[in-house]
């Protein structure tokens, strides 16, 4: 859909990724919570637009702290960021890992429903429990009536199957080499964003690390690597969507802002199996019509941010944008194509492998680092954007290819 | 009777000690597998866990629930595909839930040496005495309904002994796991003179399936493992003594324990381990071994005396060391005990004096946790002990004296047969007590 008047996002905040690999990070010892990941991230941005009172609502996109942290009724939290917030529209909203997406698109459709300035916030804290059980919550991301017959670690499992339907139909070698890319230009740009859950990462040669890990279906699933999978954070982070009017309250010049040129949420329908595993349907609908109603071609898009919760999703989404044929994918990223200083820069501060993937948060933090690589805001992870490919693109997913929102930026 | 009809019905003696308990979460785990399996679908699976305090197996059930929950954790795949027929178990949570309940449902905590009487394999854990041993056997065999094979976890009495004075016709062997049981990889088994081949290689497939590597000891006092840590703390004992008219008791014990961690690399230091396994049992199983020795005593007059002072190491049912010649803080040596004040001597404030002493440690020295994960450390070993056989220091002279007085016990082990091969000794020094390489080595 292309807003039918101009709507912005400014003021984005990222809480760190918080899990392991973080040097602070001690799984023994008591951590903060969800309310104070809800509060720091939606404080980042209130100090950044004159405070609570420029504010007409808000939105908290999670996915499953009724599970993770046995807590539902978020929109109460709104409050807790700032009394600014007290008495005013507050809503949440939940499509799994597509949650935070799901936020962004509900705070642009307050805009052009007549809110000024909507605050988007997503959030999730998993690390409250070992893996094995957080593959249980994450599996409700999938039809349940399905999770009896699924992996143990069931959304590995899910994406095993689609890397292991890629192995066999384009070969095992060159999938490899670019998922092993994909890992390693994940963690170098990780690195340069201090809030990363890989930040602290020294591996002198992670695609070599990477490559060299087979896939061992005994202990985890067939077909992919730790390596090749995000891992478990808490974290948060928000963004304001606002109205030209909007911006004038914040007192921030368009220029400043990115302006949101086409915003597309699209569901497949849960209970059915993709038709086709090495083929990400529902990203590929909704990332060409987001790019289709805003009026350009993918080769004007400068930079990416995509949902590699599993490496082989990357580079099936690099498929879906059209930058390499189905099958050279995996070549595409092994050339190095994707990486910060290659032709398609993607995932620049990190994506879900690198940065983390607090699931409710990612669809946000997908929308701040775009608003920092196109307002040059985004420091050592800045990547150059040239003005002949000026807009930035986000694709958020929930489940398997489920719940997607695709968005097209442009620096306003 | 076939290896999973053995398994329907074992009872573990001492299965609320520090090594029973361990046999038995590794026996009820293998048992719990083995009734999952569809062909045993509908078995019943016993497992009497028998000790004689029940405030100890009160704690046992909650040792055993947080361990197999642990290792249901860890093989929830597996776990998914015993379960694919239950339908009403769908998520790890139910299934892990399940699985524990299953483990825990074998298991018949009890004081009552009774039960054992309806086994087909009888675990034994308890003390160290002979005649006890005996006596429990005798009694089991005699009352039993079964003809049950004995396994027995002795670390120094010779098996053939139990076997004839219990009159169990072969159908025994040492099985002896290493502390903790449920981590540590090593078993060592020993067949008495008349074991038969039908419990040899039944002891043999029970280790496999536990992932355990077997080395296989001769039947004499003490076998592979005993026969090298009890001769080894005795000369740390006789060094600490040599060394006591010129630094002092309290700083003799910490120089040689500081030797024998870092200097040999080895995971902890001499005193510390004695505290470990305990210095009443260490005293107790050189007094088992000694009758056997021939041109040897293995007795220590100073066990004898920590053993008076009522000091005496061990573990709490935590798994938390106790004070023994080393007092310890957070797991931590701080102290030393002096026999003479009977009082713990802070260790800071004395430590800097004996490490002069001692002497510079080799450059490229490490601790034993970085050296024995490490890839290359073979190389990293012969480059450390290259260059502590140049140094002239006392820490140096202690070190390679040290090194060959273990070299010497387990070329002896070899020598009397206790042991096949010099690398069967070296698998028992790395396996069962974590060393970073074997005490027969050309290091030093």
């Amino acid at each position: 859909m292309k807003p039918h008047k101009k709507v912005y996002m400014y003021g984005g905040y990222n809480t760190v990724s918080m899990g392991t690999g973080r040097k602070e990070f001690n799984p023994k010892k008591e951590r903060p919570g969800l309310e104070h990941y809800i509060q720091e991230a939606g404080q980042g941005v209130l100090k950044q637009i004159g405070g609570a009172q420029n504010v007409d609502d808000g939105v908290i996109g999670n996915f499953m702290a009724a599970r993770f942290n046995n807590q539902a009724n978020l929109p109460g939290f709104l409050p807790y960021i700032d009394k600014g917030l007290s008495m005013k529209y507050g809503t949440s909203v939940e499509g799994a890992c597509g949650s935070g997406g799901l936020a962004l698109q509900a705070a642009i459709r307050n805009v052009l429903s007549g809110s000024e300035v909507s605050l988007a916030l997503g959030v999730e804290v998993q690390n409250t429990m070992k893996a094995i059980y957080g593959a249980d919550v994450l599996a409700g991301a999938g039809w349940f009536k399905k999770r009896k017959a699924g992996h143990a670690y069931f959304f590995p499992g899910q994406f095993s199957e689609r890397a292991g339907a890629y192995f066999q139909k384009y070969g095992k070698e060159r999938a490899r080499k670019g998922m092993s890319r994909w890992y390693a230009n994940a963690i170098e740009n990780a690195r340069l964003d201090e809030t990363a859950q890989e930040f602290h990462n020294t591996n002198a040669d992670p695609f070599a690390t990477c490559l060299s890990m087979e896939p061992n279906g005994k202990a985890f699933v067939d077909n992919l690597n730790v390596l090749d999978c995000s891992k478990v954070s808490d974290g948060a982070s928000a963004i304001v969507v606002c109205s030209e009017e909007g911006l004038k309250r914040i007192g921030v010049d368009k220029s400043e802002a990115v302006e949101v040129i086409s915003f597309v949420q699209s569901v497949r329908n849960i209970t059915e199996d993709p038709t086709d595993l090495t083929e990400l349907e529902a990203i590929k609908y909704a990332a060409n019509k987001a790019i289709a109603e805003a009026g350009i071609s993918v080769h004007q898009i400068g930079t990416a941010e995509v949902h590699d919760c599993f490496s082989i999703a990357g580079i099936l989404t690099v498929e879906a944008l059209g930058l390499a044929k189905p099958g050279e994918g995996c070549d595409y990223v092994a050339a190095g194509k994707t990486a910060r200083n290659g032709e398609f820069p993607i995932n620049t501060s990190g994506g879900l492998i690198g940065w983390g993937h607090p699931t409710g948060a990612t669809g946000v933090h997908q929308a701040v680092t775009i608003w920092q690589q196109l307002t040059g805001r985004a420091g050592n992870y800045q990547v150059n954007i040239d003005a002949s490919r000026p807009y930035g693109i986000t694709i958020n997913m929930g489940g398997d290819d489920v719940t997607i929102s695709a968005i097209v930026y442009k620096r306003g | 009777m076939k290896y999973e009809e053995r398994l329907q019905n074992v009872t573990v003696l001492g299965a609320a000690g520090k090594m029973g308990s361990g046999i038995l979460l590794l026996t009820a785990i293998e048992m719990a597998d083995l009734s999952l399996r569809p062909e045993n679908k509908g078995k019943t699976f016993v497992l009497n866990a028998v000790d004689v305090s029940d405030e100890a197996l009160h704690g046992l059930m909650g040792y055993l629930r947080t361990q197999v929950q642990k290792i249901a954790e860890k093989k929830a795949v597996q776990l998914r595909a015993f379960y694919a027929d239950r339908a009403d178990l769908i998520e790890n949570f139910d299934i892990i839930d399940e699985y524990i309940f299953d483990v825990l449902n074998i298991v018949r905590p009890v004081n009552a040496l009774e039960v054992a009487y309806n086994s087909h394999l009888i675990f034994e854990a308890i003390k160290e005495d002979p005649a006890l041993k005996v006596k429990i056997f005798s009694q089991i065999k005699n009352n039993s309904k079964t003809e049950p094979w004995f396994f027995t976890n002795t670390s120094s009495i010779p098996i053939t002994e139990l076997d004839e004075k219990a009159q169990l016709d072969g159908k025994v062997i040492g099985f002896h796991f290493y502390n903790p049981p449920a981590v540590q990889k090593l078993v060592e088994v020993i067949r008495s003179k008349h074991t038969t081949n039908e419990v040899y290689e039944f002891a043999l497939q029970y280790a496999k399936n536990l992932r355990k590597v077997v080395v296989p000891s001769h039947d004499f006092a003490g076998f592979i493992g005993n026969g090298h840590f009890m001769r080894d703390a005795l000369y740390g004992i006789k060094e600490a003594q040599r060394l006591e008219p010129q630094m002092g008791y309290v700083k003799a014990i910490y120089a040689i324990n500081k030797l024998t961690q870092d200097f040999l690399i080895r995971p902890m230091g001499i005193f510390q381990l004695v505290d470990y396994v305990g210095v009443e049992v260490c005293s107790y199983i050189m007094s088992v071994m000694n009758p056997y020795l021939k041109n040897e005593d293995l007795h220590a007059d100073l066990l004898d005396t920590m053993i008076d002072q009522k000091i005496l190491g061990g573990q709490f049912s935590s798994g938390a060391q106790k004070d023994g010649f080393l007092k310890y803080e957070k797991g931590r040596p701080v102290a030393i005990w002096d026999i003479y004040s009977k009082t713990y001597v802070n260790i800071d404030s004395f430590s800097a004096e004996v490490d002069t002493l001692l002497g510079a440690m080799p450059s490229k020295m490490q601790a034993w946790k970085s050296i024995n994960f490490s890839k290359s450390k073979d190389a990293q070993l012969a480059e450390i002990f290259a260059e502590l056989l140049t140094m002239n220091t006392l820490g140096a002279e202690l070190a390679k004296k040290y090194n060959q007085r273990s070299n010497e016990i387990g070329k002896a082990l070899v020598n009397d047969g206790v042991a096949a091969s010099d690398q069967d000794v070296n698998t028992v020094m790395l396996t069962g007590f974590y060393h970073a390489y074997g005490p027969i080595n050309n290091y030093l």
